[in-house]
């Protein structure tokens, strides 16, 4: 991707990087409308209270997990311990993947429990809400696979470009990780 | 107009001297872009290029919407008059008789309206407007090369090229485009069983528009960075023409409001393709009850207008900072309160994200909740009124050069000031008991928003031409372009306020059998009358810019219009990278026109000694 850059820039952040701020705020307002929906939604009562699946916990640990071994990446690029980045950079991309299959169990557990989409929009909105950020999980994912083929293709070397898009990919990854914690404890305590 | 010619030595003496280097022209790969013709005016990443790009497509789109509001104009002033003729054209949606007398399939007059709202709104007015500008004078005004990514820039295109595919092809189905209103309330546009529209019209509508808000957001991302990130050097954010902070807030609300709108289209989705009921219930389809229980219609209006008035200033706040230059630039004087305009567009900008239910007194919201709604939004007319008053103020004692760019900035103070005041009936929600749902709102938000960002897109399109092509428009035609457009926008949407105030609902195929409003025939001959006209007006217009592009008077000099901006420091035709030697470095801000005896003393040029700049 070919981005104009200036010598002298006005503001201390890479380009690329400040666009990807600018992008989450933006995935944040998509969230915040699902948010807001939920909670007018539910003020006007005939709400259907249930507890959500013990799978949408235990998903919560694994990316909190993962958030931790995409930053030790990071931190192991930039200390040149090749051997580690790249067994950290795979064990994030496992991690999401297992997020991913414990989501789709807790649907699976919801639905054994007759809470499916066509019934009270306490559950539907439980299913988009998490469908919708499981899609930007699988976008992380993607970009993973990005990473990890720079990885392994690429010869190791720690250039100034290669550490920001790396850093990028690790800020997009938390952020996944930290919409999700957030939604969990709404929908968890918002019932 | 002599000293100009001379400044253009004057001013590349300058850019060598105190510009900036960046070595753009050294190492950069630069002609990779301009090598093909595919990769040149196609798939080009050149952010001039992009904006002529958004430029055709929204004159394009601007033809076929207001051809469509021909049609159902004729519709309502004419509905006795056949329409057979129209048939090669709509084919089945024109239905003649036995006598010969062609009729207009009510449900197609509902498509027509929704098409024209939907292409008006988000085809012409967002991308068009914001898309060319943004794209064509960020980089120019702020001295940037291009934008910070000039490939998300191109994909920014593609993706308005690709919504406006499929809503080109919509139009085009047999169950007909989405007719349910450009607000595509459910549950209309929830239910395919709904209407005709309702079926693949509405998967299509959903669908291009989704592609238009990825569109918008990447052009979004990238306008906010560059203007952060790109300025050269001296370009602090108070230098910035008003022009640049106008696409740059506008950026900033886009990017916060359009993605609640997404999440309206999902929950939308889900409850047409899935079953799930979140904004449908308890509802009777030829008597028969549907499954859907326990959702709120209500829910998807807080969501829709969450976005919808945020997006009308979206509309609104590039039309005003294009006005707010031209005004200055051809009147010979600085804008007046260039801080207080600042201040102000951030103001609205705030203030337009805490009004949204102003749409939704007459939907059943709660009459308490509704007067907080009524507050915010009287209190919008405060800064508005600012911007009035300094534009005005700008005009006073100016020597302003009567010409087609400021003719039309002119026509858009007129415009904003006649629809602003209807906006403050309206905002109380105890009159729009009567105007909710009346002409009365069509006349407000077509003269303040339709016809004003139309008038402050024309003042760019007038002003800005030579950059774009090196050439100018016509300037006889373009003052018959305004005078036409100007009256005949008056015609229109005056008499609309008192069919409104009699009550007379929007969006009806037929008022005979009323007999409250069945009267008017007169008043609606005389509004499609001036429809009819003002769209002829218009075909000049579109005449006027192609003959222009390839015909016109050439420029001879860079700065014709005696410019204090960047953009005028360029080369006539500015090649990739926008100046062929270093960034021009910037001095002082935009707007010092008749200072110490000068006509105007461009952003370039040095403070004197013991000189204060402008502005603060
Ligand atoms: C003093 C400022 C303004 C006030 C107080 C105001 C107030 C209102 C209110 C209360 C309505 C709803 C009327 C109804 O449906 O019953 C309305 C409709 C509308 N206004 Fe304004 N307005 C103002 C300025 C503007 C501006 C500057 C724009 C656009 C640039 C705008 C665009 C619209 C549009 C598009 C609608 C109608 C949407 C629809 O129902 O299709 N207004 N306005
Ligand atoms: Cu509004």
């Amino acid at each position: 991707m070919d981005v104009v850059s200036s010598h002298h820039s006005n503001n201390r952040i890479p380009s690329l990087t400040f666009a990807l701020w600018v992008s989450l705020a933006s995935i944040s307002m998509m969230f915040a409308g699902f948010m807001s929906a939920y909670i007018v939604r539910q003020a006007a009562g005939n709400w259907f209270e249930f507890v959500l699946p013990a799978h949408f916990l235990w998903s919560t640990g694994v990316l909190l997990v993962s958030s931790g071994s995409i930053f030790m990446a990071q931190r192991m690029f930039n200390q040149r311990n090749e051997i580690k980045y790249k067994s950290l950079l795979v064990l994030t991309f496992v991690l999401g993947l297992v997020f991913i299959v414990l989501q789709y169990e807790g649907w699976m557990a919801m639905q054994a429990e007759g809470i499916d989409l066509k019934g009270n929009p306490s559950g539907a909105f439980v299913y988009v809400i998490s469908g919708v950020h499981v899609a930007h999980v699988l976008g992380g994912l993607a970009v993973l696979a990005v990473a990890l083929l720079h990885a392994f293709l690429l010869p190791f070397n720690v250039s100034q470009v290669r550490k920001e898009r790396l850093e990028r990919t690790a800020y997009y990854w938390h952020y996944v990780d930290l919409l999700w914690v957030v939604l969990f404890l709404f929908l968890n305590y918002y019932r | 107009m002599a000293n100009l010619t001379d400044t253009v030595h004057e001013q590349d003496v300058l850019i060598e001297e105190l510009g900036y280097d960046d070595h753009f022209h050294e190492h950069h790969h630069g002609d990779k872009y301009q090598s093909s013709f595919i990769s040149k005016y196609i798939f080009s990443q050149d952010h001039k290029i992009i904006a002529k790009q958004f430029l055709i497509t929204g004159i394009f789109w601007a033809v076929i919407g207001s051809a469509m509001s021909v049609i159902f104009r004729m519709q309502l002033g004419f509905p006795e008059e056949s329409m057979a003729w129209l048939k090669p054209l709509l084919g089945k949606w024109i239905t003649v008789d036995d006598a010969g007398m062609g009729t207009l399939n009510p449900e197609f007059y509902y498509a027509l309206v929704t098409m024209h709202g939907t292409i008006i709104v988000f085809f012409v007015l967002t991308a068009g407007l914001s898309g060319t500008f943004s794209n064509m004078l960020i980089p120019l005004q702020v001295g940037a090369r291009d934008m910070a990514s000039p490939f998300l820039n191109m994909l920014s295109y593609w993706f308005f090229f690709l919504a406006s595919v499929v809503m080109f092809f919509s139009l085009f189905l047999n169950t007909g485009p989405f007719s349910g209103g450009w607000v595509a309330y459910p549950p209309l546009s929830a239910l395919p069983e709904a209407s005709s529209g309702s079926k693949a019209g509405m998967t299509l509508w959903t669908a291009s528009l989704v592609f238009f808000v990825v569109s918008v957001l990447l052009g979004g991302i990238n306008y906010i960075t560059t203007v952060l990130n790109l300025r050269t050097k001296g370009m602090s954010m108070w230098r910035l023409p008003l022009t640049i902070w106008a696409f740059f807030v506008t950026a900033i609300i886009a990017l916060l409001s359009f993605p609640v709108l997404v999440s309206a289209f999902f929950l939308l989705m889900f409850d047409r393709g899935l079953g799930t009921s979140f904004y449908l219930s308890e509802i009777f389809i030829g008597g028969q009850a549907l499954d859907h229980v326990g959702g709120s219609p209500i829910l998807y209006q807080h969501l829709f207008w969450f976005l919808g008035h945020p997006e009308v200033y979206i509309i609104i706040l590039p039309a005003m900072g294009l006005v707010s230059e031209v005004l200055s630039v051809q009147s010979r004087k600085p804008i007046f309160g260039y801080k207080a305009m600042v201040l102000s567009i951030l103001a609205i900008a705030f203030l337009s994200f805490i009004v949204w239910a102003h749409h939704m007194f007459m939907s059943g919201v709660n009459p308490f909740i509704s007067n907080i709604f009524v507050i915010f939004t009287l209190i919008i007319a405060v800064p508005s009124a600012v911007k009035v008053f300094n534009w005005i103020a700008t005009l006073y004692k100016g020597n302003v050069r009567l010409n087609s760019p400021a003719l039309f900035a002119i026509g858009f103070v007129s415009m904003f000031i006649s629809g602003g005041l209807t906006g403050i009936f309206l905002g109380n929600s105890a009159i729009d008991i009567q105007l909710h749902d009346t002409y009365f709102v069509v006349a407000h938000f077509h003269i303040v928003m339709g016809v004003a960002a139309f008038f402050g897109m024309f003042a760019g399109i007038y002003h800005w031409f030579p950059k774009f092509y090196g050439r100018f428009m016509n300037e006889t035609l373009g003052k018959i372009h305004f005078w036409g457009t100007l009256i005949g926008a008056y015609i229109i949407f005056w008499p609309m306020h008192y069919l409104g105030m009699v009550g007379i609902p929007r969006r009806y195929y037929s008022f005979d059998t009323f007999d409250a409003f069945r009267d008017f025939d007169g008043m609606n001959k005389f509004i499609t009358i001036g429809a009819i006209v003002v769209f002829a007006v218009q075909l000049i217009f579109v005449l006027n810019f192609f003959y222009s592009i390839w015909k016109g008077r050439k420029q001879t000099t860079r700065n014709p219009w005696g410019s204090t901006t960047l953009d005028w420091t360029t080369p006539i035709r500015p090649g990739h990278g926008n100046w062929p030697g270093k960034i021009p470095s910037v001095h002082r801000w935009a707007y010092d026109y008749g200072k110490d005896g000068k006509e105007f003393i461009s952003q370039i040029t040095p403070l004197e000694e013991g000189e204060k700049d402008g502005g603060h």
